[in-house]
């Protein structure tokens, strides 16, 4: 059976192959923490994990999709425990409504891995970029339209030296 | 978005195994062709998904090139390239165009062939000869601040978005291409599109059944590598206009020169014209902006994007100028200008 797996636990594939993974998260899984926000890879609200790489799942059609490993904000924390970046995004109070919280929380943990395996960002061949600099370009998949960009910046930064002592 | 039947194709020399290409696509990653579908602008009766085809999911390297296979993603190719002096012009365009999440997604072939984001092409309401052949063009009186002021007809004056594709050109990538019948052949990418003319619907010389396979790149020394993109935000925006350029000097005169434009064309702009006035003269300040008037003695703007024309000039002379400077500085430097 061509399965997908999310957050560890294998589903069937829908029989429609227009079901995106967005709409397929939603009306076969009843997982709705990724968001749809403008449902054309715009915005990053629907942002998921696909084998550990951040992805719109508004526009990844799910038959696409057998034998990956779909994680989404629901699988991010470790069972009770937050992951560090959902604490650091409570303790700096990184979001206002929060319906784009999960896919900015899904970006920022892709982000501190791809900062850890060092990958290049377009603001490297600036001659003096700074790390927020370098955080905000990495983040800008992730819109918000309440303006509560600061915070964001502060958590993945306190999440990254969180993860360093740990 | 429409119904549609799926075949699948793992290995590019099963294509021959696919009954019929009419009302069909390709489908790579899907970061265009869906939203495009979502829109219903495309409305493909079957698609053919390529998201098993793992052999062309890696980049080879021989002795006078790199192979970049048609699966491989943008954020890999990127990287890969980010590393490799030769390639420093690629990874640049590469990583400032759209987001992470997207570029994780996209693939090198499918990068080539995206369609343009003109309004009236997206807006199933509006006539548009690229969409609909034969039904006019909104974009001519409408708004076209975004639009294209070379290479234009009549008919068309959409942009071709693709960061990507204006470095292949300025590298002088060619695309590897397989059909059913197994016939392989090599196309450069300053010759794979085509100017709209009456024909705005036609964008590349491939056939409905052609699958790009590769894209292969000359390696060999480039010289100082620089692609500068002007948009209206600093990230996550396609250009209004953007520079490739790579040039190497022999003894304070232009020796070896590459340059292409985006946004300001209907394909991606290998500025030959200009390539032509630069190489084998003394490399002096004032020699750029002259460069730049030869090749766009040809551009015409529709109004709103009047503004592109005076902006690609300074966007290039100011490049040239910024990528000489290295040279004369730290000659036969090549790679990109870090400080770091």
């Amino acid at each position: 059976m061509a399965v997908l797996t999310i957050n560890g636990q294998d589903y069937a594939l829908p029989d429609d192959p227009r079901t995106t993974l967005l709409d397929f998260l939603h009306q076969h899984v009843k997982l709705f923490g990724a968001k749809k926000g403008c449902d054309h890879g715009q915005c990053g609200a629907c942002t998921v994990l696909i084998d550990g790489e951040r992805m719109n799942a508004c526009l990844l059609l799910a038959f696409q999709l057998e034998g990956k490993a779909v994680t989404t904000i629901e699988g991010i924390a470790r069972d009770e425990e937050l992951h560090p970046l959902q604490k650091a995004f409570v303790s700096c109070d990184a979001f206002q409504c929060g319906y784009c919280t999960s896919g900015q929380i899904c970006s920022g943990v892709a982000l501190m891995n791809e900062l850890e395996q060092n990958t290049p960002s377009t603001v490297w061949f600036e001659s003096d970029y700074t790390d927020n600099e370098d955080i905000k370009e990495r983040m800008s998949g992730n819109l918000c339209r309440c303006g509560a960009y600061a915070n964001i910046i502060d958590a993945v930064n306190i999440a990254r030296n969180d993860k360093g002592a740990s | 978005m429409r119904p549609f039947s799926i075949n699948r194709l793992t290995d590019v020399n099963h294509l021959s195994t696919i009954d019929s290409f009419d009302n069909s696509r390709f489908l790579a990653g899907g970061t265009n062709l869906v939203d495009l579908m979502k829109h219903q602008i495309e409305t493909p009766e079957t698609v053919v998904d390529l998201s098993g085809w793992e052999s062309a999911n890696t980049i080879e390297e021989t002795d006078d090139a790199y192979q970049i296979g048609a699966m491989v993603s943008n954020t890999d190719l990127a990287n890969f390239a980010y590393r490799k002096d030769d390639l420093s012009l690629l990874s640049q365009a590469l990583l400032s165009g759209a987001t992470v999440q997207l570029r994780n997604r996209a693939t090198t072939g499918g990068n080539l062939l995206q369609r343009t984001r003109c309004y009236y092409f997206y807006d199933t309401n509006q006539p548009c000869n690229k969409r609909k052949p034969g039904s006019g063009c909104a974009a001519m009186d409408g708004f076209n601040r975004i639009h294209a002021v070379l290479g234009t007809s009549e008919h068309c004056i959409a942009s071709h978005p693709s960061d990507m594709a204006v470095a292949m050109t300025a590298l002088d990538a060619k695309v590897k291409t397989m059909n059913p019948a197994g016939n392989s052949r090599h196309i450069p990418v300053r010759e794979l599109y085509r100017l709209p003319g009456d024909t705005p619907h036609i964008e590349t010389v491939l056939g409905g059944d052609e699958l790009i396979v590769s894209v292969d790149i000359p390696k060999r020394p480039r010289g100082t590598q620089i692609y500068r993109k002007v948009r209206d935000r600093s990230s996550y925006a396609f250009a209004l206009v953007s520079v490739a350029c790579a040039v190497s000097l022999k003894d304070g005169v232009i020796d070896d020169i590459s340059l292409a434009f985006g946004g300001v064309g209907t394909m991606p702009w290998h500025a030959k014209s200009a390539e032509d006035f630069l190489r084998g003269k003394t490399a002096t300040s004032h020699l750029y902006e002259q460069a730049c008037d030869v090749e766009l003695s040809a551009a015409r703007g529709a109004g709103s994007n009047d503004f592109k024309i005076p902006l690609i000039k300074r966007t290039a002379a100011f490049v040239l100028e910024q990528a000489v400077g290295q040279q004369m500085a730290h000659p036969y430097h090549q790679g990109a200008i870090h400080a770091r």
